[in-house]
């Protein structure tokens, strides 16, 4: 037992990164009826459930109580409030009366309420400019920063640093930045031959990109390690043997990394979708929904309905509206998963 | 070294590095201009086109901006502490006392419950925000630490819940069945071989989390509304409220939230990112 060590740390940023992607989108796939997964998970399972003997059901009983602190919380903490909240959807309700009206939140918010819309449709532009290019330039930072050369921990930690800058801290420094007269952004397009450049933040065409350019500052964070260590993972053996057959450096990055990565690729993607579209921080602090609602997005209507306005039942109704968004993106992504993601297990 | 992919010529390997640092300088920038900016003057500060350098540097400054709201910013900073402190203390026994419930013991509906857990991982935050807070305001903890603190002891962190859970499935289990021999109780195991064992997993967790709790927003912004309760992010927003002309104050108090994550991650960054720089040379 001496003898024995544990795994050192830095098999652990693969475990989280690879493992997490592969372990949720064989489970995930599996449980929405694909049958993709479904050979990896029995052999682990085997793997890790050696009966215990005639001890099994007193040890399940264990099993329980040490899981039992989540089931609590989920219980409490989520599952509840879920419950509460389609209720809540339903009702009319202020924090002091509850009424119930029925669908009329959903009927209002759908048919009589613009900003709804408006809101809604600043976070889908938000969410399909900012996600493909944050997923791109996430890719081509793990590619550039997955080879071997002099200096590398640095970069990695300078490209590293702005995701975890707090939100308001940066939203702050974005702002400054971004500042139409005195800004340096303004400044260095003037320095380009810009006479006249845009008001950024303050302008109503320019605020949105204005957020998406500056959701690109953070893309060396968490995504780009999970690529990086999805990079890192694929074997050498499949470059060399492609290295014979003539294949050059882009065709080799095509045909080999990208399909094997895919896992990963698409774990980003999912995810990457679910948090922009919650974007919220950097709109509260940079522009509160403004100029004219130009960067209202979803989730700052959602919370000047319930707490500014205190609407809690529309606000919920809201929210599951933005559930139901996210739920069918995701499902229809995991339903088309099988034609392009593959994971190694299925490969061979 | 076996011929690789990441093998790349001399030209090749320069345009890769001259890429990478200008991109760097690019990504540094914002960073640094924050820094220059808050030594700067009020006048230099507001002058264009840009001064660069700060002449001379105003240190005064992080005093000013230290003391300009009505509480100073120790404050602020002790609370976000203690918030997210404890919040991590919670997070990492909660969670890791799960992942061993899940990664060790063979119970019904095992599978189906950590599929649960794992799919709250995308479970946008709004859906249940609305019905905590109204729970919290009944209860009567609205402005208290408890709604931020106490849902992180109950093990509700699925990502910590899976990667502990990946971890201790890579233990064997002749660990576990030694110590039992050895008289040790199922909780022994967990906290005499198990928590030590994954010190580096528990580590990873711990720095996630803590930065989390320290970066939070949306949480405090809902739950906390007496000034002397306030954490940095949202002293930090009252501050843009109330000083926005004051440039290089609002950059030094900037800097009070950005700097202990920057001191956290260097402290610490060998358990996040040089980890992957030696797996990345190891094959």
């Amino acid at each position: 037992m001496r003898q024995w060590r544990p795994i050192p740390c830095e098999s652990l940023c693969p475990l989280a990164g690879r493992g997490l992607c592969l372990t949720i989108f064989l489970y995930i796939r599996r449980a929405l009826g694909g049958d993709g997964g479904r050979r990896g998970l029995t052999v682990s399972q085997e793997r890790q459930t050696k009966p215990a003997g005639a001890l099994s059901s007193r040890v399940a009983k264990y099993g329980y109580l040490f899981i039992l602190p989540w089931v609590i919380g989920f219980l409490v903490f989520i599952a509840g409030p879920m419950l509460i909240s389609v209720f809540l959807s339903l009702t009319k309700y202020d924090l002091a009366q509850v009424e119930f009206v029925g669908l009329e939140n959903y009927r209002f918010l759908i048919l009589e309420d613009p900003l709804f819309w408006k809101s809604l449709l600043n976070t889908a532009i938000y969410v399909g400019a900012s996600v493909p290019l944050g997923l791109t330039g996430s890719l081509l930072l793990a590619m550039l920063l997955s080879t071997k050369i002099r200096g590398m921990s640095v970069f990695r930690t300078i490209y590293y640093l702005p995701s975890i800058t707090p939100a308001v801290a940066s939203a702050l420094l974005w702002m400054w930045i971004f500042h139409p007269d005195i800004g340096i952004l303004n400044h260095a397009l003037r320095g380009l031959g810009l006479d006249n450049p845009p008001g950024w933040l303050q302008s109503e065409s320019w605020a949105l990109p204005a957020f998406i350019v500056m959701s690109l500052w953070g893309i060396g964070g968490a995504r780009m390690i999970i690529f990086l260590a999805g990079i890192q993972n694929v074997s050498d053996h499949y470059y060399d043997a492609a290295k014979i057959d003539g294949a050059n450096a882009w065709q080799r990055f095509i045909h080999i990394t990208i399909p094997l990565i895919t896992p990963v690729i698409f774990f980003n993607l999912v995810l990457g979708v679910i948090g922009a579209f919650q974007v919220f921080a950097s709109a509260y602090v940079m522009t509160n929904g403004g100029p004219n609602n130009a960067t209202l997005f979803y989730a700052l209507y959602l919370y000047r309905n319930a707490f500014q306005f205190f609407k809690m039942g529309r606000a919920s109704a809201m929210a599951w509206i933005l559930f139901g968004i996210l739920f069918l993106f995701t499902w229809v992504q995991f339903k088309r998963s099988r034609r392009w993601v593959h994971y190694e297990g299925e490969l061979a | 070294m076996r011929g690789s992919h990441r093998e790349y010529t001399t030209v090749g390997r320069m345009l890769v590095w001259v890429a990478l640092l200008g991109g760097a300088c690019l990504f540094i920038f914002p960073l640094f201009w924050t820094v220059t900016t808050a030594l700067k003057s009020y006048q230099e500060a507001h002058r264009y086109p840009p001064v660069w350098v700060p002449d001379p540097p105003q240190w005064a400054n992080f005093t000013e901006a230290w003391e300009i709201l009505p509480q100073p910013f120790h404050i602020f900073v002790l609370n976000t502490y203690t918030i997210a402190a404890l919040g991590t203390l919670g997070t990492v026994l909660s969670c890791s006392l799960v992942a061993y419930g899940f990664a060790r013991f063979r119970f019904r509906g095992r599978t189906v419950l950590f599929l649960v857990l794992l799919s709250t991982m995308m479970l946008p935050r709004q859906v249940t925000m609305i019905p905590i807070f109204v729970m919290w305001s009944k209860l009567g903890l609205v402005d208290t630490f408890v709604p931020l603190v106490l849902p992180a002891w109950f093990g509700v962190n699925a990502f910590a819940v899976f990667l502990l859970r990946q971890f201790y499935m890579t233990l064997p289990r002749e660990l576990d069945e030694a110590a039992m021999i050895d008289g040790c109780s199922y909780f022994g195991i967990w906290w005499r071989i198990l928590m030590p064992l994954s010190r580096p997993a528990l580590i990873t967790i711990a720095i996630l989390t803590f930065l989390g709790g320290w970066n939070n927003f949306l949480g405090p912004l809902i739950y906390l509304n007496s000034l002397d309760k306030y954490t940095v992010s949202i002293a930090l927003n009252m501050f843009r409220d109330q000083f926005s002309v004051r440039l290089e104050l609002l950059m030094a108090a900037s800097l009070i939230h950005i700097i202990p994550v920057i001191v956290i991650f260097f402290a610490a960054q060998r358990y996040f990112i040089k980890g992957i720089a030696m797996t990345g040379l190891k094959q």
